[in-house]
C-alpha cells in the first residue's frame, strides 16, 4: 500500500511537474474574454507592477504577449475543426465585438428634380409587372425594350393623320422624335449630375453671360484693339481710357542689393523731372497773395479812418460799414474775432 | 522685398512731395550713410544699406518689417502715407499746422481739425496741400490735407474744417495690428 502510495505521489508529481513545463497552458487568475470571431482576446488582469519594474520591461511584454496569444489560440482549437486539403481549418464563429467603419458613412444621392417634384405631389412609384400579354401574338412579351409588347418601331405601314403633310415621312418622324426625346433625358440626367455636384446648371445653347463685369469688359475692349492688321498701333483710345494693367511685358526687378549710388542717383534724377514739371507760377498762390494785401491794403485803411475818428486803434473791425462809435464798447470785441491772437501767422 | 520700379517711385515721391517738397532730396542723398526705398508686401521700407542687407537673411515670409514703413501701395497702385513715416515728414515739413490742445485730443482720435481747433497755420497754404500738424508745443501729431487756403480759413465759421485727417500717432494705439 505504501510502496503503491509512494509510486502514486511520485507519478502525480511526475505529471504536474510536466504539466507546468508543457508550454501551452497557461494559468491566469481571471479567465480571458474571447471574441474568436475577430480573433480577439480581452485579458483583464492586472499588470504587476513590481514585476513590471523590475525585469527588463520588453522581456516581459514579450511574455506576455506569447502567454495570451497561447490562450487565443487554445481558444480557438477548442472550436470544431476539419481537414481541407491536407490543413486543418477551424471555422470561426461570428465576430461579436463591434468594430467601428474604416470610413465615413457615404452621402446618400441628392434626389433628382423628378424625385423632387413626385414627393411634393405625393407620387408614389407603382411596381409594374414585366411581362405583358401581347393580343397581336398571343403570347406574353416584355413592357418595353427588345421584343416588346406593342411594339411601334416594327410596323410596316402608319397612317397619316389627317392634318398632317401627306408628303410628309411619318417614319422618319418617329424617329426622330424618338431622338428628341432620348437627348431630352440625357440633358436631364446632366442636368441633375450638375445640381447634385452643385455646378452650374447648364442652359439651353449659348447664352450671354448675365453681367459682364468691369474687369471684363476691359479686357474684352483690349483684345478687341488688338486684333487689327497693326496690333492695335494706331488704333484711338477712349477719353479716360486707362491702358490695361497686368498685360504685355513682363517686369523686370532690379537686384536688392545692386547699385546703391546709381539707384540714388536715378532718385535724383526723378525728382529734378518731378520739379521741373512743376508751373513756377502758381495761380491760386498768386491770387492768395494778391487777396491777402488787398486785405491788408483796406485794413490799413479802416484803421487809419478810425483813427482821425478818435477810436481806440487796433479795435477796427473787418466789415464795419462805416459804423460811427460804434466801435467802442463789448459790440466791437465780440466781432474781432477774426483778429484773435491765436489766430496768428506761423512763419515758413 | 524689391527696390521700387520707376513708376511706383515716382508715385511715392509725388506723394511725399506734397508734404516735404523738393526736401525728399535730403531722405535720398544723406551724409550719413546710404538709404534706399525697398518694397515689401505692397508697402514700401525706407531703410539704410546696413540693416538692409542684414535683412536679407530672413525669408520673404517670415519679415514683418524693417526700418521704417513709409507707407503702402493700394491695389489700384496709389500710394497711401502711413503714420510711422511722420519721424521723417515732419523735420522737413513745408506747411504746417499747429492745433490748441483742447482740440489736440479730437484730431489724435481720428478727427478732422476744425477751425475752432486751428492754432497757427503755414502763411500761405494752398487749398488740398499737404500739411503736417503739430501741438501748440510743437510735438508733431499727424498730417493731413488743408481743406481751405490760409485766407479762407480766417473767414469761415468756427465748425468750420480747415484741415483733412490722414494720419495721427493715436494709430499706434488704434491700428496696432496693421502698422509695421
Amino acid at each position: 500500500m505504501a510502496a503503491c502510495s509512494v509510486e502514486d505521489v511520485l507519478a502525480k508529481a511526475e505529471k504536474e511537474e510536466a504539466e507546468r513545463l508543457k508550454s501551452i497552458t497557461v494559468n491566469k487568475e481571471l479567465d480571458l474574454d474571447f471574441d474568436i470571431g475577430n480573433l480577439l482576446a480581452l485579458d483583464k488582469n492586472s499588470i504587476n507592477s513590481r514585476e513590471f519594474k523590475q525585469q527588463n520591461k520588453n522581456e516581459f511584454l514579450r511574455s506576455l504577449a506569447r502567454d495570451n496569444t497561447q490562450l487565443l489560440i487554445n481558444e480557438i482549437w477548442k472550436h470544431p475543426s476539419e481537414k481541407v486539403e491536407e490543413v486543418i481549418v477551424v471555422k470561426l464563429p461570428d465576430p461579436v465585438t463591434q468594430l467601428p467603419r474604416e470610413k465615413p458613412v457615404p452621402k446618400a444621392r441628392p434626389p433628382t428634380k423628378w424625385e423632387q417634384f413626385a414627393k411634393l405631389k405625393g407620387i408614389q412609384k407603382k411596381k409594374k409587372t414585366n411581362l405583358v400579354w401581347d393580343e397581336v401574338h398571343k403570347e406574353w412579351k416584355r413592357r418595353w425594350g427588345y421584343k416588346r409588347a406593342k411594339d411601334d418601331t416594327k410596323e410596316w405601314l402608319i397612317e397619316v393623320p389627317e392634318n398632317a403633310d401627306p408628303n410628309e415621312d411619318q417614319f422618319a418622324k418617329r424617329v426622330h422624335a424618338k431622338k428628341e426625346r432620348v437627348a431630352k433625358n440625357e440633358f436631364n440626367r446632366l442636368k441633375n449630375i450638375a445640381r447634385s455636384q452643385k455646378l452650374k446648371v447648364p442652359g439651353v445653347g449659348l447664352a450671354p453671360t448675365s453681367h459682364q463685369s468691369k474687369a471684363e469688359l476691359a479686357k474684352a475692349v483690349s483684345v478687341a484693339k488688338s486684333a487689327t492688321a497693326s496690333v492695335g498701333k494706331f488704333q484711338e483710345r477712349l477719353p479716360k481710357e486707362k491702358p490695361q494693367r497686368n498685360t504685355g511685358k513682363k517686369r523686370q526687378f532690379q537686384p536688392l542689393i545692386g547699385d546703391f549710388a546709381g539707384e540714388k542717383q536715378k532718385h535724383l534724377d526723378m525728382l529734378k523731372v518731378i520739379e521741373s514739371k512743376r508751373p513756377r507760377l502758381d495761380i491760386t498762390k498768386a491770387v492768395n497773395k494778391q487777396m491777402r494785401e488787398e486785405d491788408g491794403e483796406s485794413t490799413e485803411r479802416r484803421k487809419g479812418k478810425k483813427g482821425r475818428r478818435g477810436n481806440a486803434p487796433g479795435k477796427g473791425r473787418r466789415n464795419a460799414p462805416g459804423g460811427k462809435g460804434k466801435g467802442k464798447g463789448k459790440g466791437g470785441a465780440s466781432k474781432g474775432k477774426g483778429r484773435k491772437p491765436a489766430m496768428r501767422q506761423g512763419k515758413r | 522685398m524689391r527696390p521700387l520700379t520707376d513708376e511706383e517711385t515716382k508715385t511715392m515721391f509725388e506723394k511725399l512731395s506734397k508734404y516735404i517738397g523738393e526736401n525728399i532730396k535730403l531722405l535720398v542723398d544723406r551724409p550719413d550713410g546710404t538709404y534706399c526705398f525697398r518694397l515689401h508686401h505692397d508697402r514700401v521700407y525706407y531703410i539704410s544699406e546696413k540693416i538692409l542687407k542684414l535683412a536679407t537673411n530672413i525669408s520673404r515670409d517670415k519679415l514683418v518689417s524693417v526700418g521704417t514703413c513709409f507707407g503702402k501701395f493700394t491695389k489700384t497702385q496709389k500710394f497711401r502715407l502711413h503714420i510711422t513715416a511722420l519721424d521723417f515728414l515732419a523735420p522737413y515739413a513745408k506747411y504746417k499746422v499747429w492745433v490748441k490742445p483742447g482740440a489736440e485730443q479730437s484730431f489724435l482720435y481720428g478727427n478732422h481739425i476744425m477751425k475752432s481747433g486751428l492754432g497757427r497755420i503755414t502763411e500761405n497754404t494752398s487749398q488740398y496741400q499737404g500739411v503736417v500738424v503739430y501741438s501748440m508745443a510743437d510735438v508733431p501729431l499727424g498730417f493731413g490735407v488743408a481743406a481751405k487756403t490760409t485766407q479762407e480759413c480766417r473767414k469761415v465759421d468756427p465748425m468750420a474744417i480747415v484741415v483733412f485727417h490722414q494720419a495721427d500717432v493715436g494709430e499706434y494705439i488704434r491700428n496696432e495690428d496693421t502698422l509695421t
